[in-house]
C-alpha cells in the first residue's frame, strides 16, 4: 500500500554518544514544506510497530532529505538506532505541528538540555537568519553526551556550554548562565528551551521574575500526530491544549510542567521493561561470533 | 438472554425452511403464515468466552437462517425500507433474490448502491434506518421484529467475498483528470471508488499508515473484522486508486498545493470530524483519562491487545467508567473488558431509551458483563499524588422535558454528588472538527463548530473542492458519510465532464 516510489531511506547516520543517534532520511515531500519547529511521527514497522514523535534537526530540500536526532529509550528508538544507511524507515508522517513564530525581538537565548539541543538548532538558525542577537546555552550530564556544538557555534554569537559534572565547560546547570543573562541590562527579549521537562520546567521558572517571554518545545506521547488521540494534551493556563496541533511549542510560564511529567510516565512500567530487553538483547548481539551456538 | 449456538439457530432454520419452501412451491403460503415466521437470531459467539478474545462477535446467518429470514419480507410495492435508507439500496429487490437462492444477484442489486456492503451490513444502525420503516416489524408492533434487512445485507456479502466472487466494477477509459481524495474513511473510499470508475485518475490521501479510517482505528475488530475493511480497500486499489499513506494534507502538502502545484483537477476532504471532546471538568487530564479515540486506536490499529508483539502500550486497568451513550462508547467499554479490566461501568446521562448506540451493541455489552449506570454525569475525576485516576465524582440527573431532539433532556439533581471508584476513565462525548486543514486552507468556508459548509452537490465555497462526512456532518454514521461521498463523486464526475 506505499506509494509510487521508496520513501525514508537512512542515507547517512552517526552515533553522537553512547544512546544517541543522528540519520538523515530521505523523505523530499517533508524536507521541502517543513519550518523551525515541527516534527514527525515515526513507525517501524506498520503491523506491531509503535508511533513515536520525533523532532527534525535538519533538513535539506534539495537533497530531498530530513535529519533527526534521537536517543534510544524505549523499544522503538532502540530499533531505529539498529538500522544502518541504507535501511528505510516504513512510516514517516509530518511535518506535524506548528512551526515557530520567527522574528526580530532583538536578544534570544537559547537553551538546549541533552538531545534538546537537535530541534532547537533550527530554530537558532531562523532566530539568527531574522537578525536576532543570538545566545545559546548548551547544557549536558557529561562531555560525551553534548552534540550540536560546532553546529550551534557557526551561528551564535555567543555561546555556553555547561556539563553536571563539570567535565566540559562550566560546572552548571544550564539556568545558571540563563539566570545571569536575565540579569544583564537589557534582558534577553527572548528565551527558547528545549530539553528535559524538567529542565523547562526550571528556565521557565528561571525567567519568571524577569518576566522574559519563555518558550518551550513539548515532546509528549501521541499516537497519530494529528489532533485525532488527545493523548498528547497539556495544561496550559487552565486550558487543556494538545500538543500536536495546538503546539509543540508553548509559553513555558503557563505550561502545568508537573502534569505534564505526570502524563509522560504513564507507561513507564512497560518503557523500562522494553529498556532492560533491549540492552540485554544489545549485549547479546555483541557477543564474540562462534562460542556456543 | 440465552445463548444459542450456531448449529442449534442452523438446525432450527433448516426444518422450518423446508416446510415453509414445501408450501410455498405448493402455493398455500399465506401472509399471515408469513407474518409468523420466527425472526432469525444471529448467531453469535458465546458472551462468556468472547469477553475475553477479539473476534467478531457476530458469527453472520447461515444459508438457511438467511432464506428464511429473507421469507419473512412482505415485498412491499411502496418499499418504505428504501426510503429509510440513505444510499437507497434496493431492499426488497435483494431480499425477493435471497427468497430465490439467488446470492449473487442479490449482492449485485445492494452494489448498485451501496460499495461497502460487508461493512454497512455490520454497522448501520438500521432499527434507526430501513428497519424503523419494515411493514413486518409495524404489524408485529415491535420493531426489534422488523426484517434484519442489515444482516442479510451482510450475508450476501459475506458470501460473495467467500466465494471469491468479488470483482472490481469496470473502469472507463482514462480521462488524463485527476482527483485528490482526502481521508480514506466510508467517504472518501466511496468518492474514490465512485470518480475512478468514470476514469478519471484518483489518490487516495491518508495520515495513517494504514486506509480505512474509523473503519480501522475506530470499530474494534470484534464488531467489523480487519480483513473486511482491507478486501474492500483492495479493490480500490484494483480499480487503479492509488492511496498515499502517511500524508497529512495541509502539513505535507497544502490542499491548494494539490490543486495548483500538483495537477489534480478536483478534490474531496473527507477528514472526519476527528478532534476528540473531553469532559471540561477537573481532572480530565489525569494519567488514565483517555478519549474513546485514544484508546481505541491504541487497541485496534496498533493492536495493543497482543501485547507480547505490540510495541504500543496499552493502560493497565481493573476498573473502567466509560462516559457516554454511543457507539464508541459501547466499543470502549467492550474493549476495555477484552484487555482485562475486572469492571466496566458505563457512564450516561440519561437512559438505555435515550442512548444512541446501535440496539444490538447494547444488548451485546450488556451480555459481555458491561454495568451500565443511567442518570449519572462526572463533576470531577480524583487522582493521586501522582496523578492517576483513582475515581471520579458522579451527580445524579433526571429526565426533564424533551430537547430540541426529541430526547427527554436529563436535569441534574443539585447535592447528589457520590464518589465512583475507578482507575481509568475513557470519554466517548464524540468529536468536534479537526481544525487543521481547514487552518492551512484559505477561503475553505466553515459554520461556527468547524464544519464544512457545503452546498447540495457537497461543493465548498473553493472552487473544485467538495467535501462530505463528518467534517461536514459532526459526528454521524458509516453509512451517511458514505451518502455524501455518493452526492460529492455525482458532482465531481459531472464537473470533470464539462472541463
Amino acid at each position: 500500500m506505499k506509494g509510487r516510489f521508496p520513501l525514508n531511506r537512512i542515507i547517512r547516520k552517526k552515533q553522537l554518544s553512547a544512546e544517541v543517534f543522528e540519520i538523515e532520511v530521505e523523505a523530499p515531500l517533508i524536507a521541502q514544506n517543513r519550518k523551525a519547529g515541527q516534527f514527525v511521527i515515526v513507525q517501524i514497522d506498520s503491523e506491531w510497530g509503535e508511533r513515536i514523535p520525533l523532532t527534525i534537526a535538519d533538513a535539506d530540500p534539495k537533497r530531498g532529505t530530513i535529519t533527526m536526532v534521537f536517543q534510544t529509550v524505549g523499544a522503538s528508538t532502540h530499533r531505529l538506532g539498529a538500522k544502518q544507511e541504507g535501511d528505510f524507515v516504513e512510516n514517516i508522517l509530518g511535518p506535524l505541528g506548528n512551526p515557530t513564530h520567527i522574528e526580530r525581538f532583538g536578544r534570544v537565548v537559547c537553551v538546549g538540555g541533552g538531545i534538546g539541543v537537535a530541534p532547537l538548532h533550527p530554530i537558532a538558525q531562523a532566530m539568527k537568519a531574522a537578525g536576532n542577537y543570538l545566545i545559546v546555552i548548551i547544557g549536558a550530564r557529561t562531555k560525551d553526551l553534548v552534540i550540536f556544538e560546532d553546529r550551534m557555534r557557526a551561528i551564535a554569537d555567543e555561546l555556553i556550554i555547561v556539563t553536571d559534572d563539570g567535565s566540559y565547560g562550566r560546572k552548571a546547570l544550564v539556568t545558571e548562565p540563563l539566570k545571569e543573562y536575565c540579569e544583564k541590562s537589557p534582558p534577553p527579549d527572548l528565551a527558547v528551551a528545549i530539553g528535559p521537562p524538567i529542565m523547562m520546567k526550571f528556565c521557565a521558572e528561571t525567567t519568571r521574575p524577569f518576566k522574559v517571554p519563555t518558550v518551550v518545545s513539548l515532546n509528549t506521547i501521541m499516537i497519530d500526530g494529528t489532533g485525532m488521540c488527545g493523548g498528547c494534551r497539556v495544561s496550559v493556563g487552565g486550558e487543556t491544549k494538545f500538543v500536536c496541533v495546538d503546539g509543540p511549542e508553548f509559553d513555558g510560564h503557563l505550561v502545568d510542567f508537573d502534569n505534564m511529567m505526570q502524563r509522560l510516565r504513564a507507561y513507564k512500567e512497560r518503557e523500562d521493561q522494553d529498556h532492560h530487553k533491549c540492552h540485554l538483547e544489545l549485549q547479546i548481539e555483541q557477543l564474540p561470533a562462534g562460542g556456543s551456538r | 438472554m440465552e445463548h444459542h449456538s450456531k448449529e442449534l439457530l442452523d438446525r432450527q432454520a433448516q426444518t422450518l425452511l423446508q416446510e415453509l419452501l414445501a408450501k410455498k412451491q405448493a402455493g398455500t403460503l399465506t401472509p399471515r403464515e408469513r407474518l409468523a415466521i420466527p425472526p432469525q437470531e444471529m448467531p453469535s459467539q458465546d458472551p462468556q468466552e468472547r469477553a475475553h478474545n477479539v473476534e467478531e462477535v457476530a458469527l453472520g446467518y447461515t444459508e438457511a437462517q438467511a432464506r428464511l429470514e429473507a421469507e419473512r419480507c412482505l415485498q412491499c410495492k411502496n418499499a418504505p425500507c428504501v426510503k429509510g435508507c440513505p444510499v437507497q439500496v434496493p431492499i426488497p429487490r435483494f431480499i425477493g433474490e435471497i427468497q430465490k437462492g439467488n446470492f449473487k444477484a442479490a449482492i449485485d442489486a445492494i452494489k448498485e448502491t451501496n460499495l461497502l456492503p460487508a461493512v454497512c451490513g455490520r454497522v448501520c444502525p438500521q432499527e434507526k434506518q430501513c428497519q424503523l420503516e419494515c411493514t413486518v416489524g409495524k404489524s408485529l408492533k415491535d420493531i426489534n421484529k422488523a426484517v434484519s434487512i442489515g444482516r442479510l445485507e451482510r450475508f450476501v456479502a459475506d458470501w460473495e467475498r467467500e466465494q471469491g466472487l468479488v470483482t472490481p466494477p469496470p473502469v472507463k477509459p482514462k480521462t488524463g483528470k485527476r482527483v485528490a481524495v482526502i481521508g480514506s474513511g466510508p467517504a472518501g473510499i466511496t468518492v474514490a471508488a465512485d470518480v475512478a470508475r468514470e476514469g478519471h485518475e484518483v489518490v487516495l490521501f491518508e495520515a495513517f499508515h494504514k486506509p480505512g479510517g474509523v473503519m480501522v482505528y475506530g470499530i474494534p475488530e470484534f464488531r467489523l473484522p480487519k480483513r473486511i475493511v482491507e478486501a474492500e480497500i483492495e479493490l480500490l486499489t484494483k480499480m487503479g486508486v492509488r492511496i498515499e499513506t502517511n500524508f497529512l494534507v495541509g502539513r505535507t502538502r497544502t490542499l491548494q498545493q494539490l490543486l495548483e502545484e500538483d495537477g489534480f483537477d478536483a478534490a474531496f476532504v473527507g477528514v472526519g470530524a476527528g478532534l476528540p471532546k473531553f469532559l471540561g471538568c477537573p481532572g480530565e487530564n489525569l494519567v488514565g483519562v483517555f478519549s474513546a479515540n485514544e484508546y481505541l486506536t491504541r487497541a485496534n490499529l496498533m493492536k495493543a491487545y497482543d501485547t507480547s508483539r505490540a510495541a504500543t502500550p496499552i493502560y493497565k486497568s481493573r476498573i473502567v467508567a466509560v462516559v457516554g451513550g454511543g457507539n464508541v462508547a459501547m466499543d470502549a467499554a467492550r474493549m476495555a473488558l477484552r484487555l482485562g479490566a475486572e469492571q466496566v461501568h458505563v457512564i450516561y446521562r440519561r437512559t438505555r431509551e435515550e442512548m444512541p448506540a446501535r440496539v444490538e451493541e447494547v444488548a451485546h455489552a450488556i451480555e459481555e458483563g458491561v454495568v451500565f449506570n443511567f442518570l449519572r454525569n462526572p463533576t470531577r475525576i480524583l487522582g493521586n499524588e501522582q496523578g492517576r485516576v483513582v475515581a471520579m465524582e458522579l451527580q445524579k440527573f433526571e429526565l426533564g422535558e424533551p430537547d430540541a431532539s426529541g430526547r427527554r433532556s436529563p436535569v441534574a439533581i443539585p447535592g447528589s454528588e457520590y464518589v465512583f471508584e475507578c482507575d481509568t476513565v475513557i470519554v466517548a462525548l464524540g468529536n468536534e472538527s479537526n481544525p487543521l486543514l481547514i487552518k492551512t486552507t484559505e477561503g475553505l468556508a466553515v459554520d461556527k463548530k468547524g464544519r464544512i459548509l457545503v452546498g447540495e452537490d457537497q461543493k465548498t465555497s473553493l472552487d473544485r473542492v467538495y467535501a462530505g462526512g463528518d467534517i461536514v456532518l459532526g459526528s454521524a454514521t458509516v453509512i451517511l458519510a458514505m451518502g455524501e461521498g455518493r452526492e460529492a463523486a455525482r458532482a465531481i464526475n459531472k464537473l470533470l465532464a464539462e472541463k
